[in-house]
């Protein structure tokens, strides 16, 4: 894939502050606080019922939390109302149900009533927006026939339009193959260096999240473990959780990229 | 045609022609959203509304029916969003329950016969009274329809993603359903509470078989209820069949052919 030029100001930051949920008596999350930046991915790892997507659904608000989600500018330290882009795990609905993606993604930035005619401005602008993700194709389609992978393109633009200041993904590949899950991670690498957003993803994919997160916080009721992911994957905890497997795993990267690096240094000698 | 020269055959022609689009056009968000229980148990609490208000002492029984049917859709919707598992169970059990009280309460000194037109409907003895009360809910169904329903067919997809779009899913699921009890309550004595969910649903249901869109979608359901609903109405004339149950099953047969047709 092409690199491209990072186009990120570096300057917005969204900050987690002791966030703390409680639901039916039972403490489900426990003082999470953290940064994220514009232009970063921030993948949570965890193992099941850590409360990933109790965090996730905190950040949405649709659950009751107690802490703050502030979302900052750190040149003149402004706080800005946040907005949020949001890619679920899955879409559970009727496939049956007879809503094209035209209708699904006009109901979402139009007023106009998607029932009773299509708008041919509202047309023009959402294929230019699937475009982005290689999607406009699928304009037509009801979304009940679409597959995993393209279903995810549509999200993926939903989420985007407009460009949230963060956006959040729950676990957006479970149930796509491995070269639809690759190319979801390039897509969102794309996106990551193209506009001005943060990412943060849940994901099980350690392979890939190694690969593509510019950071990785393990959690397990509270923030465990927080930093890159070269440094997060040599932790005691995160060998605890994930079994010794991931831990050379990682080792392995880390030869393989310190051999890369000497390998290219002696080039340029 | 003759029959139309009595003047209860317009009137009830003219109630088809408001009550049956109107049922076409929500039809649909109740098929999408899985309402079917839901409609079914808030037309059963038409009864439980009409009990209150002969308690309660009040003359005109529709305005404790749409009251009761209000704060019944609001309370269910209080349930399902509790997210506790067995939800349908509650609904099940809060619905006979209200039913039960609304049948005891109507029955005692062996008076329910004159409810009994409730059971079936009896489109044929509405007013010109009514039919203005019928128009003011189709107009205010269609209004509401048109600034609304974006948003109810998003959270209808996905509540978390609309949720995230800023679109507040508690109050549009509430609004949805105190329009659905307001409706119900209103044209459950021409329809029957016996029959109202079949009508609701049917029209929608055979669309969805063959639409490909959310336009014809609707088309094709209000299409669908307004044939049904006259044509049932001219064979119930003709055949001396209840109107109610000739439309359910003029209904229930374009359901069958649409499923046969099924894309």
């Amino acid at each position: 894939m092409q690199r491209i030029k990072p186009k990120v100001c570096g300057n917005h930051c969204t900050r987690i502050e002791h966030l703390d949920v409680t639901l039916d008596d039972n403490h489900i999350l426990e003082d999470i606080s953290f940064h994220l930046y514009c232009g970063e991915l921030l993948t949570i790892i965890g193992k099941n019922g850590a409360g990933k997507s109790t965090l996730m659904k905190a950040l949405l608000g649709e659950i009751p939390y107690k802490g703050k989600i502030v979302f900052e500018d750190m040149r003149d330290g402004k706080k800005s109302k946040i907005k949020i882009g949001y890619v679920p795990q899955q879409l559970i609905f009727d496939k049956n149900t007879p809503t094209t993606v035209y209708d699904f993604f006009a109901s979402c930035i139009s007023k106009k009533p998607v029932w009773l005619f299509k708008d041919k401005k509202i047309y023009q602008k959402i294929k230019e927006e699937l475009s982005r993700f290689q999607a406009e194709d699928l304009i037509e389609q009801c979304m009940g026939d679409l597959s995993g992978g393209e279903l995810q393109r549509v999200l993926l633009s939903v989420a985007t339009c407009p460009m949230p200041n963060l956006l959040l993904l729950d676990e957006p590949i479970s149930g796509i193959d491995r070269s639809g899950t690759m190319h979801f991670y390039e897509m969102l690498d794309e996106l990551k260096k193209k506009y001005d957003l943060s990412i943060l993803m849940i994901s099980h994919d350690l392979d890939l999240v190694y690969e593509y997160s510019d950071r990785v916080l393990l959690l397990d009721k509270t923030v465990e473990v927080e930093g890159k992911p070269e440094e997060v994957y040599r932790t005691e905890m995160f060998r605890e959780t994930f079994g010794d497997g991931w831990q050379t795993f990682s080792l392995r990267k880390a030869t393989g990229e310190a051999e890369k690096e000497r390998g290219e240094k002696n080039a340029d000698i | 045609m003759q029959i139309f020269d009595y003047e209860f055959v317009r009137n009830a022609f003219a109630a088809i022609m408001l009550i049956t689009p109107l049922f076409g056009l929500i039809g649909t968000m109740i098929v999408n959203n899985k309402l079917a229980f839901f409609s079914d148990a808030l037309g059963h609490s038409a009864i439980t509304g009409i009990a209150l208000g002969v308690i309660l002492g009040v003359s005109n029984t529709t305005f404790s029916m749409v009251l009761f049917g209000i704060v019944f859709a609001l309370l269910l919707n209080w349930i399902k969003y509790r997210g506790k598992a067995g939800a349908e169970t509650i609904i099940s059990v809060f619905a006979s329950c209200g039913l039960a009280i609304g049948l005891a309460v109507l029955s005692s000194g062996g008076n329910f016969s004159k409810y009994n037109a409730l059971l079936i409907g009896d489109i044929l003895s509405i007013t010109k009274g009514e039919l203005v009360g019928l128009l003011c809910v189709f107009l205010v169904t269609v209004v509401f329809w048109l600034c609304c329903f974006n948003q109810l067919h998003f959270v209808s997809i996905n509540p978390s993603l609309a949720q995230s779009k800023g679109i507040s899913v508690r109050l549009y699921d509430n609004l949805f359903v105190v329009l659905l009890a307001v409706i119900v309550m209103l044209s459950i004595r021409w329809v029957g509470l016996l029959i109202i969910n079949a009508l609701l649903i049917l029209p929608a249901a055979a669309a969805r078989n063959v639409a490909r869109n959310m336009r014809s979608y609707h088309l094709l359901s209000v299409l669908f209820a307004i044939v049904c609903g006259v044509g049932g109405l001219l064979l119930s004339c003709r055949t001396d069949i209840a109107t109610g149950p000739m439309i359910v099953l003029l209904a229930s047969a374009v359901f069958f052919l649409t499923l046969c047709k099924k894309r």
